[in-house]
């Protein structure tokens, strides 16, 4: 369990200060202009380090991703850093609260890490539904432009440029490319790779995009040191992260934990354990909605990591841990879930746009039971035919909820069928005089 | 070059080269629906997906990956491609099937059907059955124009439209609105679209979700007689195929030339189809107490012939038009010679061309692919856009590809790029010579506008000294070049078919006591006065023929074979697809006829025998495609003239695009286009 001296986000419930002066109390904004004095690449060195791996979802490090930048800086084309707070996976509210009530975590990162790449221009694409969030985070932006933090001349001496844009709503936003079109104004549908963003990314030029976790906790890092964040957690999953625990608990929570700790220590310390008891917990999406489900044996002693959840055929995502007990209609909630996907498709390419909707159709009629059993190996394989078939991952994303569902609860779905035909006349038979 | 393995076969791609052209060049076929080699890549169909040995263990989009993004394999083996393995066929076979599950399946009733990608591929890659058992989507139908006409239900998502609008038309009239399932192609609020080009996106649709409207309904694919012809709508000359069904035309296609029209028409090109049946004189007509009556062939010529043996040749003359092959000029300037007469022209426009200038004077001499190599660009009392729109697009994807600057004189529009505006007249020109430095490879466009008016001759001079002054004629490049709006223009200044020494010009021959006898072979622009015996040669029930004293009745472009030479001086042949309708004859013939009705025949009694005598007489018409490039040293002369320019500003010759000529005016479709295009301007200027 992690102690209350290791948490990065000392503000995570807005119980303190949230202004300037409070995040200062909080030790942030603290001599910035030595982690900047540590030059380009120490920086870059200290948080691949550090094995900090990117909290989007998908786990890339972080500091090798800041490496892919051109190490010139080609003055047609300048670099940028694009911060992601889109955050719109569902089950996933970690970067609200960052936002909310400890923004100078983000500001001050978005300072390091934009001198670290050589941009003097970050762009924070805030998600179309945050409104307070994003008043919360221009506040703080503009208290840094007041107090010389970031700006064209501030006191760090890296003229620095900090733009909050509001998004419109969508969740394809949140995919990188997508979001750089998004934020170039024009409709947000992800773009083909290669490119990479890192050689054409925003207005063609190099960027980087990164999570507002990934950011928020590069201060931190480089004050305590790269040994302190790899410390934390086992090897290869290394740092603190912050779980946002929703369903079946007794008390949901986001709370910033060791990564490894194991899913039953963390739902015991922070959520007063598993609604009706461990012996009630029926499965668990450990990484937000775009990974598979996982059923309760497989998960109580997991440690939740990136490497050790992956094994288990899921991922820890954006470590949304979404807890389902025994009273939930797994196939309607995936059912839910298959909407959600068909909903946020981009359009673009085929096998998503078209399978999202015949997924959730079948979907529909599976939670009914009103369905054949051939038709469960059919949906798969449908499945199959989104995944690694799209350009960016939302057809993956669309695709293993419903593969989990299918790989743990084939006879729940089985059984939903077998009731249906037993009894086909649920609906009210019409008299031919009516 | 790389060497790479495409199903074991190898090949040496360029880097640029993406898989999918790779593939094609190792003879493996690639289905593909977004992908079209003259619009940018979308990769988002995810039908060409290939598999690429040692990438990551999914297939790869073989349209969005070039062979420079490949990497060899262990000890410098060449990357791998595998187009037919079990885990591109499965990939493929899932692909179509996601495109199926919301087609509608209606080929027995889509007009696209038998010559559909959608249906073909589906027959060479897709399964054989569908397990979609859920409901179809269905999307409402969008108006677009009176063009193209949609069938949204069908449409699956490839977006060439919405790229070739974006792209080649620069209009940007298409989009989608929505997204996932929900996404539609439209316009913005289904308002028509604007391009001139639009006619384009129904043939580039893969499926039947845009098509034709005006062919709605009219034929099976497999039912035309296809023949390969040449536009006469521009001076372009375009390439196109014209599909015939019986004795009618039913639709007319591009063909593709990369050096003239790559694989685009204008819509007038594409849609003057209804305009060939209606309006037709299909017999010879004499005039009688003020009256058109019919008449017999016999009756007709002698007419003619005993009112041109009361005239004597001082007093007789002729008009060429827009739309008549080389082969009729011929014969009728051997005619006019025959009987003496020296007041010929082919400027019905009163534009100051002259051939005594040099051919270089009156061609488009940095030929129409050579726009792709110019640095610069000047345009001079043109629109390109109405004047020829191909050739704007050309100009467009010159501008796209960047380091161009394009300046103009004249009348202002949106020409879909932008321009410097230099000003509207003539001195507005003479600055920019005086100031302007050299500019590279510049290309001088010189339009009708600056050269049908008063003092044509002193702006053409004042354009050449542009282009000899700023870069525009070298050894290497010659930009002068004039951008002709007739299609029979070239090829009549070719021929001479200019007033001889001490002749009358168009203008002069058109105004009232001028003449007793003039011939008029489809002048129809030119507005005769009261006075003169006009014997008229044309198709159509038109200007021309409403001031005629006499009807001949010809042959369409569709109804003879012919040789045009395109504002390049490029000569093509174009091919006969129906016969002209009722008694009418081909224009060749008809002269011939004359002659013999006069007692004095024409040296050759069949088309074969008059192209002998053509080619003998100006061998350059033989030489079919090629281009018989102008002399840059009569630029040098030209610029040498005196000129004295008015300073009335320049304006367009093209008033109303959809309605330039007696086949255009005669069709309902371009009608509507035009009203449509007329009421946007009133709109604007409201």
């Amino acid at each position: 369990m992690l102690s209350d001296k290791d948490r990065i986000f000392t503000n995570l419930y807005g119980i303190g200060d949230r202004s300037l002066a409070g995040a200062r109390q909080r030790g942030q904004w603290d001599n910035t202009k030595a982690l900047l004095a540590l030059g380009r690449d120490k920086i870059i060195d200290e948080v691949k380090a550090s094995g900090l791996r990117g909290r989007g979802g998908a786990g890339f490090s972080t500091g090798m991703k800041w490496s892919f930048m051109p190490k010139e800086i080609d003055p047609q084309r300048p670099h940028y850093l694009v911060i992601n707070a889109d955050e719109s996976e569902p089950g996933t509210c970690k970067d609200r609260e960052i936002m909310r009530n400890d923004p100078h975590t983000l500001v001050e990162g978005a300072l390091i890490a934009s001198f670290a790449m050589g941009a003097h221009a970050c762009y924070i694409y805030v998600r179309g539904e945050f409104i307070a969030e994003r008043e919360a985070l221009q506040r703080a932006v503009d208290e840094a432009y007041e107090a010389q933090l970031i700006g064209k001349d501030n006191v760090h001496g890296y003229p620095f440029d900090l733009y909050v844009h509001h998004g419109a709503g969508a969740y394809i936003c949140g995919e990188e490319t997508a979001l750089i079109e998004s934020l170039e104004g024009k409709k947000g549908m992800p773009r083909l790779k290669p490119p990479f963003p890192a050689n054409v990314g925003l207005y063609g030029c190099p960027t980087t995009v990164n999570n507002v976790e990934s950011i928020a906790v590069v201060p931190t890092i480089l004050r305590r040191g790269a040994a302190w964040f790899a410390g934390i957690g086992r090897p290869n999953n290394a740092g603190t992260k912050l779980f946002c625990i929703s369903g079946h608990v007794n008390t949901p929570c986001n709370v910033e934990e060791a990564m490894s700790i194991s899913f039953r220590e963390l739902i015991d310390a922070h959520c007063g354990g598993v609604r009706g008891g461990w012996d009630n917990l029926l499965a668990v999406i450990p990484g937000g909605s775009s990974v598979r489900c996982v059923p309760a044996h497989e998960i109580v002693d997991c440690p939740m990591d990136f490497d050790s959840l992956a094994k288990l055929g899921s991922g820890l995502g954006t470590a949304a841990v979404i807890v389902m007990d025994k009273s939930t209609d797994i196939i309607r909630a995936i059912a839910r879930l298959s909407y959600f996907y068909k909903h946020e498709s981009c359009g673009q390419c085929t096998p998503c746009r078209e399978g999202t909707g015949w997924m959730w159709r079948v979907m529909q009629r599976m939670v009914e039971g009103r369905a054949q059993k051939k038709e469960i190996d059919m949906l798969f394989d449908v499945s199959k035919q989104i995944e690694g078939h799209t350009i960016c991952a939302l057809g993956d994303a669309a695709a293993w909820p419903v593969q989990g569902l299918i790989q743990h609860f084939r006879p729940v779905i089985e059984q939903r069928i077998d009731q249906y035909t037993a009894n086909p006349h649920s609906d009210p038979v019409r008299e031919a005089a009516e | 070059m790389t060497k790479i393995l495409v199903d074991g076969i190898e090949v040496d791609a360029p880097g640029e080269f993406t898989l999918l052209q790779a593939c094609e060049a190792a003879g493996a076929e690639i289905p593909r629906f977004c992908y079209h080699e003259r619009l940018s890549i979308a990769g988002n169909c995810r039908m060409c997906l290939v598999e690429v040995k040692g990438g990551p263990p999914k297939p790869q989009a073989s349209c969005a990956m070039s062979v420079k993004d490949l990497r060899p394999g262990p000890n410098g083996a060449p990357p791998e491609i595998f187009t037919k393995s079990p885990m591109v066929k499965k990939a493929r076979e899932g692909v179509m099937e996601f495109l199926l599950v919301n087609h509608p399946l209606d080929c027995p009733i889509c007009d696209q059907g038998g010559e559909c990608d959608l249906q073909d591929q589906a027959l060479m890659f897709g399964g054989d059955s569908s397990r979609y058992h859920e409901n179809k989507r269905a999307v409402e139908d969008k108006f677009i124009g009176p063009l193209v006409k949609t069938e949204m239900t069908r449409c699956i998502h490839c977006t060439r439209c919405v790229r070739f609008t974006a792209e080649v038309a620069g209009t940007g009239d298409m989009g989608a609105i929505g997204r996932g399932e929900d996404m539609e192609i439209t316009t913005y609020l289904q308002s028509a679209m604007t391009s001139e080009l639009q006619g384009n996106v129904a043939d580039l649709c893969p499926v039947g979700a845009l098509l034709p409207k005006p062919q709605n309904f009219r034929a099976r694919p497999w039912e035309y007689q296809k023949t390969e012809t040449i536009d006469v709508m521009d001076a372009l000359g375009s390439n196109i195929r014209i599909d015939s069904r019986g004795r009618e035309v039913i639709r007319i296609l591009p063909r593709v030339n990369d050096l003239v029209n790559e694989e685009w028409i204008s819509d007038k090109t594409r849609q003057i189809v209804d305009g060939l049946k209606t309006q037709r004189l299909d017999r010879p007509y004499l005039r009688e107490n003020g009256r058109l009556r019919p008449a017999s062939w016999q009756e007709a010529l002698a007419a003619v012939a005993n009112k041109v043996r009361a005239t004597e040749p001082g007093r007789m003359g002729a008009l060429v038009g827009d739309l008549s092959a080389v082969e009729e000029i011929f014969a009728l300037k051997l005619l006019m010679e025959q009987l003496g007469v020296k007041n010929i022209d082919c400027r019905q426009d009163g534009s100051k061309l002259d051939p005594a200038n040099g051919r270089a004077s009156y061609l488009f001499n940095a030929t129409v692919a050579g726009i792709e190599h110019a640095d610069a660009l000047l345009i001079v009392g043109s629109n390109p856009r109405k004047e020829a729109p191909v050739l704007n697009a050309r100009i467009r994807k010159r501008w796209l590809a960047g380091n161009f600057k394009i300046a103009l004189v004249g009348e202002r529009d949106d020409l879909t790029y932008d321009y410097d505006y230099l000003g509207a007249g003539a001195e507005s020109l003479l600055n920019f010579i005086q100031n302007a430095r050299p500019l590279g490879k510049l290309l001088v466009i010189v339009g009708q506008g600056a050269l049908a008016r008063q003092d044509g001759g002193a702006i053409l001079s004042l354009a050449a000294q542009a282009a000899q002054k700023l870069g525009g004629v070298g050894p290497e490049w010659n930009g002068f070049s004039v951008l002709q709006t007739a299609a029979a223009r070239v090829g009549a200044l070719d021929l001479g078919f200019v007033p001889g020494a001490g002749g009358l010009d168009a203008a002069a021959m058109s105004k009232g006591g001028a003449l007793d006898v003039l011939f008029n072979l489809g002048a129809d622009e030119a507005s005769i006065e009261p006075g003169a015996f006009v014997v008229y040669v044309g198709t159509h029930g038109d200007r021309g023929a409403h001031r005629a004293d006499v009807i001949l009745p010809g042959a369409a472009y569709t109804e003879k074979s012919g040789i045009y030479a395109n504002t390049e001086g490029r000569v093509q042949l174009a091919s006969r697809v129906v016969f002209p309708p009722g008694e009418a004859r081909e224009d060749w013939a008809i002269f011939r006829a004359l002659s013999g009705a006069l007692g004095q025949p024409l040296p050759f009694d069949s088309l074969a025998a008059l192209r002998k005598k053509l080619f003998e007489a100006y061998p350059h018409f033989a030489r079919i495609d090629q281009i018989a490039a102008g002399e840059p040293g009569q630029i040098g002369a030209l610029a040498a003239h005196p000129a004295v320019a008015l300073r009335d500003p320049l304006s367009n010759v093209i008033k109303d695009f959809y309605l330039t000529n007696p086949i255009a005016r005669a069709s309902a479709v371009m009608a509507d286009c035009s009203a449509l295009a007329q009421g946007r301007l009133t709109q604007a200027a409201e």
